[in-house]
Formats: structure tokens, C-alpha cells, sequence
């Protein structure tokens, strides 16, 4: 007899709160914490504008965000994917297809991201391109007379003690890969890029994790040059008026390309929609990058909101460094787990 | 007499029921179930709550045993805990003697005092003071630079020495308070005792003080291995490129890769060569105390 009771009452329970998240007009969104889409004075706007109320939560893994999705249908309306992980998420029915008739700001999207076969399967939308950025190198100016033009650079014997890598076995590997001039999605010759980064590891002073690992060396005088994101440079520059800039080595560099996408299951299609189009909005993203500071945006017509001398059009929007940067692609999990061990072997061997 | 000691301990039990049941509820809620749980993990080839399928497997043990890395780190990751505990003794042996038998009244409670305050503040921010003192240009190679007459470089931020450094500060209350219990304890008149019947200084240390302390040796070096054998945030902090240790693995395993049954396989690993040093090392401490 109890359990009928219990029963009904979770269903009531469960009716109710759904009942009321749609009255209430909600839309969940999962992203990086700080990243954009929880910036309160955006919200503010998006919320008064649309009547939607912004419910945001976060993960710290990608890992993280597919369990997420995974144990949670439903609970998502908005979810910002890596392209790399696209494909995964709607393998596994995580995603849905997007209407991208309903995005009025869709048509802006450059050609290139928006026609990405990792974001486009059978001729549906699943990932909407939102900003861009690289993981290219980045000097203290103090330790420059004119900037370095080559990857090489970080082994050059006079900043032995100096350099620093992102402590992350997917970006050293990538690295390495171009180092060797190799392809980053296809890395064929694994040998070489193992030789490679033990050559450079001991030139390492540490690996960082942090923007802030990165900013308070510079700030300190303790490193020359090291591996960093673009928007992150861009950030130091400007906003912590540190002698930081960003080098895109003419060997190449590491980009990655940010989307969002609809969880299948969201009980809000609209209020998503209404969303992700505020996100690719020029307005919305000039004010993130002169308040905060931001990757590229995805949409021609946002870059060209910003000023001329704009890091993220003067720089980011050369022909030149697009012909040079190459986008990743999907990992399998087996590969993560050996760039992983291929990792900390480096590590435990340079100790 | 056997009997009667038997009905006595088992009376003593049913009255002692009831103050161990809460401490014992709570271990059983708060470390036996979370960790069984990771137990079963350690067994499996992926998480139920990733939402894929699963099975059971020992691969993760056997992953292990088959990489040269894992044995390396952990010797490296021992190397460390026995360091770290031989300094603790050296810097807090000295200062719990001192508690315990010099000073008296006031200053002892105002040494005390400064000896516990590094266990009120929090341990990631004791890094971070410490990563600004140990740094090039930093607050010691400043205050050496000015005192000194010559010109030296000390950058000891990002280098094994820094990690010995943030973990014996981390710990050496542990020894002094395990150490000042036990020496405390030793009646004074004992010491008297040796003096009177012309034993050195030396002497009375080796044959009747460290004696006697043996056991808040022991516990204070117990208490201090073990943690700084599993320990990651000092080394990835602190160590740099030398920061590689068997616990930053694991961390690796739970927060980069997502691998948590591979990390619990290792931290289960790491528990047992644990408890097998400190069981070998059982019988040679009960006879040195």
C-alpha cells in the first residue's frame, strides 16, 4: 500500500515543479562558469527583453558537462559545446537539431564556422558557432627587443628556466604536433612529438593551470615566454595592463571553436533559441569584450562592431593567421587516455 | 578469574554502547559508505553515472603494474613522506622539549600558541604566502639581498626543496603536539633521578628522554606520512616541473580525464602500501618505545 502512495506523490511532486517551471518561463543554461553567459548585466538584458528568466549552472570538464546531460534530460535548455565534442554529444542523442530560421542573427555567422562539418551533420544545425579563439604562444615584452616569429623560440637555450606550458595533456600534445610540423587531428608520427616535448621540458619553470598562474609570473618578471590563450592575452594586455603579447608562430597554432546547442528534452525550445541568439548579438558582444574581454566572436558582423584596432579584428581577423591556425577536431576518449599518459610520462621523466 | 573478566568487559561494553554509537554512526555514514562506493568504482570500466555501460574488471589494478610510471611516482611520492616526516622531527622534537620542560606559565601558552596558529589559517592560502616568499625577487631573496654585503640569487619557488618547505610548515604541529604530550608526561623526577647518578646531558636525551617520548614520536610520524605520502596541492603548487607525485595522478585521473575508477584503483593502491609500511613498521616501533 505504500508504495502507490509514494508513487503518486513523486509524480505529483514532479507535475508540479514542471508546471511551474513553465509558467515561470525558464531557461536553464550550462556553460563555463564566467564565461559570457552569466554576466548579470547580460542576463539583466536578455531577461527584460525577452521575459525569460536565466537560470545558469556550470561544469569544469567536458567530461563534466556530457554527465551532466546525461543524467539530467531534460533539466537543459541551452548547453555550450566545444565543436570537438559535438559530434559525441549527438551520438548520443544528448543534442538536438536547431531551427536556425528562428535565429535572426544566424545569417551573420561567418561561412567557414557555420558551414563546420563538426557542428552540421546530414544537413542539420546541432551546434551554433559562438566565439573562436587560439592557443598560440605569448612573450614578456621585457624580455624581447622585437618579437619571435617561430614556435622554436621556447627551445632557445637563453630561456632555459623561463617557459611555461599549460599543465593539459590534450594542448601539449596538439603543441608538440605542430612543432613537428604535423596535423593536429591526425598526429601520425606520435615518436616525434614525444621527442619534441621532452626536449623541451627541461626548459619548463612550471606548468600553469590558471589565467592567473599565467599573469602573476609576468607581473613578477619570472618567465619569458610560454603557451597561452589568445583571449587571455588579449585580457593581460588590456585590462591588467601587463607587458604580455600574443605571438601566432608562423609554424601554426591550436585553434578551437566554441557552440551552442539545445539538449534534447529542453521543455523551452523558444525561450533557447531567443538565447543563443542574444549570445551571437553584436551588441551583446561588444559590450562582453570592452567590459570584460572575450575570444572572437563568431559572427562577422559582431568583429565589425569593434574598433579597427581591436585585438580581436586587427590580430584574430588577419587572412594571414587564418591560413596558418588549425581547428581541433574530435578526441575519442582512448586517445585523451593515452596524450594523458604520453603526459605525465614527460612529467615523471624530467623530475 | 577468566570468566569473571569476560562478564566484566562485556557489561563494559553495553554501557560504553551508547558514547561510541554516535562516533561510530557517523564513521560508518561519512567515510565507510563513500569509500566503499569508491571500492566498487575501482572495479569498474566506467561510472554508472556517466549514463554508459559498465562492467567489472581489474584493469584498472593491472594498469598499474604495467606502467613503470605509477611504481616511479610512488616512490617518489614515499621518498617525499619520509622526508618531510624527518624534518618535522628535527624542527619539532627541539621546540615540543622546550614546551614541555623549559618554559613555564605565560610563555609557554604564548609559544604554544604561535607553534598551533598555522592550523588556523587556510592551507591554500599558506601556499600561496609561501610561493611569495620563495620566488625570485621575492620577500626572502629581497630581505637577504639587503642585508647581505653580496650579491646572491635565491629562487626556490618551483623546486623539490620549496615542496619540502610548504609541507613541513603544513605539518610540524602535528609532531610538536604528539611530541609535547608524551614529553610532558615524563615525570621530572625521573630526570632528576639520571642526573644525580652522573648521566650527560647526551646520556639522559638517549636513555631515558627519547625513551619515554617514543610513542608521540611515533604517532606525530604516523600522522604526518600518511597524508604526505597521498598530498597534490603543495607539489602542483609549489613543485613545478618537479611537481609530479603519485597524488597528482590521481587527481589528474578524477578531474582531467574523468577516470575515477582508474583514480580510486591507484588512491586503494596507495592505501595499501601504506598500511603494509606501517604494519612492518609496527613491531620494530613497539620495541624501540
Amino acid at each position: 500500500m505504500r508504495m502507490p502512495k509514494l508513487t503518486a506523490f513523486l509524480t505529483a511532486t514532479a507535475v508540479f515543479t514542471s508546471v511551474l517551471a513553465a509558467s515561470a518561463a525558464e531557461v536553464h543554461v550550462l556553460n563555463w562558469k564566467g564565461y559570457g553567459a552569466d554576466e548579470p548585466w547580460a542576463i539583466a538584458a536578455f531577461e527584460k527583453a525577452t521575459g525569460n528568466k536565466v537560470v545558469n549552472d556550470f561544469f569544469n570538464s567536458e567530461q563534466e558537462m556530457l554527465t551532466k546531460l546525461r543524467t539530467n534530460p531534460g533539466l537543459y535548455d541551452v548547453v555550450m559545446i566545444n565543436a570537438a565534442f559535438n559530434d559525441q554529444a549527438m551520438a548520443e542523442k544528448l543534442i538536438q537539431p536547431i531551427d536556425t530560421s528562428k535565429l535572426s542573427n544566424y545569417a551573420d555567422i561567418s561561412p567557414d564556422k557555420a558551414g563546420s562539418p563538426m557542428l552540421d551533420h546530414d544537413g542539420k544545425v546541432y551546434g551554433v558557432p559562438w566565439v573562436w579563439g587560439l592557443t598560440a604562444l605569448a612573450i614578456n615584452e621585457k624580455s624581447f627587443d622585437k618579437p619571435p616569429t617561430s614556435i622554436t623560440e621556447m627551445w632557445n637555450e637563453a630561456h632555459k628556466g623561463r617557459v611555461v606550458i599549460r599543465d593539459d595533456a590534450v594542448e601539449a600534445v596538439q603543441f608538440g604536433a605542430i612543432a613537428t610540423g604535423q596535423n593536429i587531428n591526425d598526429i601520425k608520427d606520435m615518436e616525434a612529438v614525444k621527442a619534441k616535448l621532452s626536449s623541451l621540458m627541461p626548459q619548463i619553470k612550471t606548468f600553469w593551470s590558471s589565467e592567473n598562474d599565467w599573469n602573476q609570473m609576468v607581473a613578477s618578471n619570472q618567465i619569458d615566454i610560454g603557451t597561452y590563450w589568445s583571449g587571455s592575452a588579449d585580457r593581460a594586455k588590456t585590462h591588467f595592463k601587463l607587458p604580455v603579447s600574443l605571438v601566432i608562430p608562423q609554424e601554426g597554432a591550436v585553434a578551437w571553436l566554441d557552440a551552442f546547442s539545445i539538449p534534447v528534452g529542453s521543455k523551452n525550445v523558444t525561450g533557447a533559441e531567443a538565447f543563443i541568439n542574444y549570445m551571437i548579438d553584436p551588441k551583446f558582444y561588444v559590450e562582453w569584450v570592452t567590459k570584460v574581454g572575450a575570444p572572437v566572436s563568431a559572427n562577422t558582423k559582431a568583429v565589425e562592431a569593434l574598433p579597427e584596432d581591436a585585438f580581436n579584428r586587427k590580430v584574430m581577423g588577419d587572412p594571414d593567421v587564418a591560413k596558418r591556425i588549425q581547428f581541433q577536431a574530435p578526441i575519442t576518449d582512448a586517445q585523451r587516455e593515452a596524450y594523458l599518459a604520453l603526459w605525465q610520462q614527460l612529467k615523471v621523466d624530467v623530475k | 578469574m577468566a570468566i569473571q573478566g569476560a562478564t566484566a568487559s562485556r557489561s563494559g561494553l553495553r554501557s560504553a554502547l551508547p558514547l561510541l554509537l554516535p562516533a561510530y554512526l557517523w564513521l560508518t555514514v561519512a567515510i565507510f559508505l563513500p569509500l566503499s562506493a569508491m571500492v566498487f568504482f575501482s572495479f569498474m570500466t566506467d561510472l554508472p553515472l556517466s549514463g554508459k555501460p559498465w562492467a567489472f574488471t581489474f584493469g584498472n589494478y593491472a594498469t598499474f603494474f604495467s606502467q613503470s610510471l605509477y611504481l616511479r611516482l610512488l616512490w617518489a611520492s614515499l621518498r617525499l613522506g619520509l622526508e618531510v616526516t624527518l624534518w618535522c622531527i628535527v624542527i619539532g622534537y627541539p621546540a615540543a622539549y622546550v614546551l614541555a620542560k623549559v618554559l613555564k606559565g605565560r610563555s609557554r601558552e604564548a609559544i604554544f600558541l604561535l607553534v598551533i596558529l598555522p592550523f588556523w589559517s587556510n592551507g591554500l592560502v599558506r601556499i600561496f604566502s609561501w610561493a611569495m616568499v620563495l620566488r625570485e625577487g621575492g620577500i626572502l631573496d629581497t630581505a637577504l639581498n639587503a642585508v647581505l654585503p653580496f650579491k646572491i640569487n635565491i629562487d626556490l619557488m618551483y623546486s623539490y626543496p620549496a615542496v619540502i618547505i610548504g609541507l613541513v610548515h603544513s605539518y610540524v604541529p602535528y609532531m610538536v603536539l604528539t611530541c609535547y604530550l608524551t614529553l610532558q608526561a615524563i615525570d621530572d623526577s625521573l630526570i632528576e633521578a639520571g642526573r644525580s647518578l652522573g648521566a650527560s646531558r647526551l646520556q639522559m636525551l638517549k636513555r631515558v628522554i627519547i625513551p619515554l617520548s617514543m610513542p608521540g614520536l611515533v604517532a606525530g610520524a604516523a600522522l604526518i606520512f600518511v597524508p604526505v605520502v597521498g598530498s597534490f596541492m603543495e607539489p602542483r603548487i609549489l613543485g613545478g616541473r618537479t611537481g609530479t607525485f603519485y597524488g597528482t595522478v590521481i587527481e589528474d585521473q578524477f578531474v582531467a580525464v574523468f577516470n575515477w575508477p582508474l583514480g580510486a584503483a591507484l588512491s586503494f593502491i596507495l592505501l595499501a602500501v601504506v598500511l603494509v609500511i606501517l604494519a612492518l613498521a609496527a613491531p620494530v616501533l613497539r620495541k624501540a618505545a
